[in-house]
């Protein structure tokens, strides 16, 4: 509670019965979004094994609040972690709505960048953003587990500017959205 | 039996057939492989796998690429063990460039080929663990997996895609600091291996859940064309590095490792006891290390090799890695055809799902250890 109380800009003073917090509602609710972003367990292609490697002993992303959710309804981001060929493109299409708003995307590697070793192949898609909006790039070839943490870090630092004002866009979406749902 | 003949034996009994879609984003199915099940009640009647989600069209790629470049292909076929990979190609390209690796550079290939067999291991039997429902053995197998990925980045500087075994050799050597931090690891990890089996090769839900079922004859296993730890699961004794030896496997001493009747466990312990052989294989290696270039002399940086064909196989970490290369004297190669283990054994779920229980799916699945890298490439 300390460190919640610590982060929240607002004022607190003890009351009979309870503290009283006086913040506000950006605040508190970007603070639980930030603190329990949950992704879903969705590998494409070598990537994933590192985002696998990132769950595990070493890197242990649990204790980012970062916990793996096997149903696109109960996850707040999806890592796209791999190739993505023309055929997985429309599943993804499937997966991205079926998640809950709002909804972060990462892009995981050279290949969900922009087609990466694959830049000439007929069946590829050069870059995940030509169909989902991206929120977070990461480079790499495969990018190592340090580097899908940072992309955390910088998807929290998104997430904490979000506002209850602007609705659920993030203000990269506000400005041009390519969300197909729109 | 298609499904509609299934049901039309037994029509008093017909019931309402269901179709369940599994994956292509389904957490088990080990990538973007689509299953279409037909069930009924709890039993498969049918059942489809779909592939090609994954397809990225690098036999294709390859024709447009330089010899050397074709090894960056390689490393994305089978992502969980690429060093065979390299080799496979290299082999091939070799033979049509008349090139011979020099003794050490067959020596650290074999080194990094079997260490890269371990990390693949390491990393089915966590995931299948979780498959069956036990999660603790991941981190454990990922704690050990984590080392070896350690000296492979020590030594090429990549985790998963190394380019590592280039056309004549090795791309760099390895240093005394590298070779003492190997042994430090394999004292370390030999112990381990027992600590796997107690944690989940002889525990009785697992093995409750593994032993008996998707059984797969040894007739059945030649007919399916199935190689590697699914083949020795089912109890055939063949090894690319025994059947056809390269790289100087024959001067290397340790034994083909086959299970009983062909059940997942069979397969799963195949496995858990190649990790076992792969550590003997690697300290061999380390005791009679030759000295000597890492790379053989002649390679061209553009290599332009005569007309012709050549076919190279290696026993990989999910069986027999074959690739056909046809030269038409050009800089690169005029077709590469690769034989991949996955796709082989994938084959066979076809016919060996129908009649099981749902729930029985995902240990066969799992137990045949597919990468959908190197199914679709």
């Amino acid at each position: 509670m300390g460190m919640i109380l610590e982060k929240l800009p607002g004022i607190t003073k003890g009351m009979p019965g309870g503290d009283l917090i006086l913040t506000t509602a950006d605040a508190l609710i970007d603070l639980g979004r930030k603190q329990s972003l949950w992704p879903m367990t969705f590998g494409l292609a070598c990537c994933a094994i590192e985002m696998m490697g990132s769950y595990a002993a070493r890197f242990d992303f649990d204790r980012m609040g970062v916990i793996p959710r096997a149903s696109p309804r109960q996850a707040d981001v999806m890592i796209v972690a791999g190739t993505v060929c023309k055929k997985m493109a429309e599943p993804i299409l499937e997966i991205y709505h079926q998640m809950p708003e709002p909804r972060f995307v990462i892009s995981m590697g050279s290949c969900a960048n922009c087609g990466g070793p694959y830049y000439d192949s007929y069946s590829v898609l050069k870059g995940v953003d030509r169909i989902i909006p991206v929120d977070v790039y990461i480079a790499g070839c495969p990018p190592r587990p340090e580097a899908l943490q940072y992309a955390f870090v910088k998807l929290q630092e998104k997430v904490a500017k979000m506002s209850l004002k602007r609705g659920l866009a993030t203000p990269q979406q506000e400005k041009g959205s390519r969300d197909l749902t729109a | 039996m298609t499904s509609e003949a299934a049901t039309a034996a037994i029509p008093a009994l017909r019931s309402d057939q269901l179709f369940v879609n599994l994956g292509p984003q389904h957490p088990s199915t080990h990538g973007v492989l689509r299953v279409g099940l037909t069930i009924e009640g709890e039993v498969i009647v049918k059942a489809v796998p779909d592939i090609g989600y994954l397809h990225r069209g690098t036999e294709k790629l390859a024709e447009a690429r330089g010899y050397h470049h074709c090894v960056v292909l390689t490393d994305r076929w089978d992502y969980v063990a690429s060093m065979p990979n390299n080799l496979v190609f290299c082999l091939a390209a070799e033979k049509l460039l008349g090139v011979k690796a020099t003794p050490r550079a067959d020596a650290l290939r074999v080194m990094m080929c079997e260490l890269n067999r371990i990390a693949s291991h390491l990393l089915f039997v966590g995931t299948y663990g979780i498959d069956i429902g036990a999660f603790t053995p991941f981190l454990y197998a990922f704690r050990e997996r984590e080392m070896i990925l350690d000296l492979f980045e020590m030594v090429c500087g990549a985790r998963l895609t190394y380019n590592y075994i280039r056309l004549g050799g090795v791309m760099v050597d390895v240093t005394p600091e590298w070779t003492a931090k190997l042994k430090e690891f394999l004292e370390y990890f030999k112990p381990k291996i027992d600590e796997y089996d107690q944690l989940l090769s002889y525990n009785p839900i697992f093995m409750a859940r593994t032993q008996g079922v998707g059984l797969i004859t040894a007739a059945e296993a030649v007919s399916w064309s199935l190689s590697g730890p699914n083949l020795r699961g089912s109890g055939v004794v063949y090894d690319a590095r025994k059947a056809d030896p390269y790289c100087g496997y024959e001067n290397y001493d340790f034994d083909v490792v086959v299970g009983k009747e062909g059940s997942c466990w069979d397969r799963y312990f195949c496995r858990v006891t190649e990790m076992r052989q792969s550590v003997r294989i690697v300290e061999q290696v380390l005791a009679k290390l030759p000295e000597g270039p890492v790379m053989a002399a002649g390679v061209a940086k553009i290599p332009k090799p005569a007309p012709g064909e050549a076919y190279a196989h290696v026993e990989a970490a999910r069986g027999d890695l074959g690739v056909h290369l046809v030269s038409d004297g050009g800089v690169s190669p005029f077709r590469m055809h690769v034989r991949a283990p996955s796709f082989l054994n994938l084959a066979i779920l076809q016919e060996k799902l129908v009649g099981m229980k749902i729930s029985d799916v995902i240990a066969l699945l799992g137990s045949t250890d597919i990468v959908l890298g190197e199914v679709d490439r």
